[in-house]
């Protein structure tokens, strides 16, 4: 597997989408600390932007890479090497490349211009999000032969979990408001793994009290220790769940 | 060395392979024709594992693939269309792949030395022409010392020298006693390379022949001229 991965490493730095990717990120990290005179709102600003960017690039490259792939997939199958390895070999490749960009772009300025502990936090997050969102393209990448239709999925997934589950959400507060739904919200972060990071985030960074009652809710809950660790393994398992279900129907497809 | 019993495959309502049988043996160099849809790259991939039948056994050396990934390491394959990754040299495809093979035997590097592949260590996939491609595709499947080569249209798109080194090989190859299977539509290249002819419409296998008994049966002088016989009748 580790011959496979180097080389799927290799080959994706040098794309020119990543190289562009990474210069982008680090344009916007530099400014956003630069013209920000304190920290935490250069943060703000620069979750935002990642939250937006990092789950876009990472979700239509891998799509775009997985099935440009198709037929080196197709001539490594034919050497004696188990199908799982070929899939594992392209997933960690593209999430440790993705990875490595976002941290050559963002990670660097992040970690000279903020605090270490919110560094930490917005580096892992922002990984985080990268790999899940890899994790995604594996997904409908594998549920359609034609790429055209997988890349189109790709997008309305991010459109989804970027735009329209906040829109619901709101929806839901608008629509329910008078009821007691704050702990339902907690609960409805879960299911936007980007809704789960900025919450996180946001958290960290204090602005909790911009959030009203519900930001009180968040604070008890994300705020202790047992509520990071749900919410990071919560994170975890969205990059596992949807791999999982990739690799097991890779296994089975006809190439 | 390869036996296909009774395998259909089904692509959703289509039928691709409906009960094919099939038995190979080495020293063999096997042509599989049929026109365009029939089942043959079904029917290779399904004996490299890459698709599964929907019924049916395939062996190899008397064992079901089915479980066993090993058998793989005996067969080169050349695919009909070889894409790499774009920014992948062709030095880092050669050493990725004798990786996965880590084979301790001695390599046969005579394909990569005629193609002057040397030449080109350095140079990414995506530069180079279509025909390189092949010559990589070609010299891959041929450097491990295979006993089983599948050739899906090996020559298109090499040009005339490098199609005949390649020939060279495969009827090299041929004489050491390894199993050879081609697809190809170019008749004319067929006629000195090989022993058998499978011909194959709708998913079904229509003959499984000798040269010889073919041409007798047809009354043509030649293999081409008796395939394009069978390939007419088969139409009425």
């Amino acid at each position: 597997m580790n011959r496979i991965l180097k080389y799927v490493i290799l080959d994706i730095i040098k794309n020119k989408i990543v190289v562009v990717y990474t210069i982008i990120l680090a344009l916007f990290s530099w400014s956003a600390f630069s013209l920000e005179d304190n920290e935490t709102k250069g943060l703000l600003t620069l979750l935002n932007i990642v939250l937006l960017t990092a789950p876009l690039v990472s979700i239509l490259f891998s799509t775009i890479y997985i099935y440009n792939s198709s037929e080196f997939v197709e001539l490594l199958a034919s050497h004696p090497i188990k199908r799982s390895r070929i899939w594992w070999s392209l997933f960690l490749g593209l999430s440790l490349s993705l990875v490595i960009a976002f941290i050559l772009g963002a990670g660097i300025p992040i970690f000279i211009f903020a605090d270490w502990k919110k560094a930490l936090m917005m580096i892992s997050v922002g990984s985080l999000i990268s790999v899940i969102f890899v994790a995604i393209a594996f997904l409908s990448s594998i549920m359609s032969r034609d790429k055209a239709k997988g890349i189109g999925v790709s997008i309305l997934l991010w459109l989804y979990f970027a735009l329209l589950f906040d829109g619901l959400v709101l929806f839901l507060l608008f629509q329910f408001g008078d009821y007691p739904i704050e702990k339902l919200m907690v609960a409805l972060t879960a299911l936007s793994p980007i809704d789960m990071a900025r919450v996180l985030m946001l958290l960290q960074l204090d602005a909790s009290a911009m959030m009203g009652y519900t930001g009180a809710i968040f604070q008890d809950f994300f705020g202790t220790q047992l509520g990071l660790v749900l919410s990071f393994t919560l994170l975890v398992l969205w990059s596992i769940i949807p791999f999982s279900i990739s690799l097991f129907k890779f296994k089975r497809k006809d190439l | 060395m390869i036996e296909v019993k009774d395998i259909s495959k089904k692509f959703g309502k289509l039928k691709v392979l409906n009960n094919v049988n099939l038995t190979m043996e080495e020293g063999q160099c096997i042509a599989l024709i049929g026109p365009n849809g029939c089942g043959k790259t079904t029917l290779i991939k399904s004996i490299l594992g890459m698709v599964v039948p929907n019924s049916g056994e395939i062996y190899f050396d008397k064992k079901s693939i089915k479980k066993d990934i090993a058998y793989r390491k005996d067969i080169g394959y050349m695919p009909q269309i070889g894409r790499y990754p774009e920014n992948m040299t062709v030095g880092h495809i050669i050493n990725m792949i004798k990786g996965i093979r880590n084979s301790q035997e001695e390599l046969d590097e005579e394909l990569y030395h005629q193609f002057g592949i040397q030449n080109f260590l350095d140079k990414r996939m995506s530069t180079l022409s279509g025909g390189t491609t092949q010559k990589v595709s070609a010299t891959l499947a041929f450097l491990f010392n295979p006993k089983v080569m599948i050739l899906d249209e090996p020559t298109a798109g090499l040009d005339p020298i490098a199609a005949e080194i390649l020939k060279e090989k495969i009827i090299k190859e041929k004489k050491n006693g390894k199993l050879i299977l081609i697809t190809s539509h170019i008749l004319s290249e067929l006629d000195e390379l090989i022993s058998h002819v499978v011909f194959m419409q709708d998913g079904n296998l229509i003959f499984h022949k000798s040269v010889k008994d073919l041409i007798a049966e047809t009354g043509s002088e030649s293999l081409s001229k008796s395939i394009i016989y069978v390939l007419k009748e088969s139409l009425k």
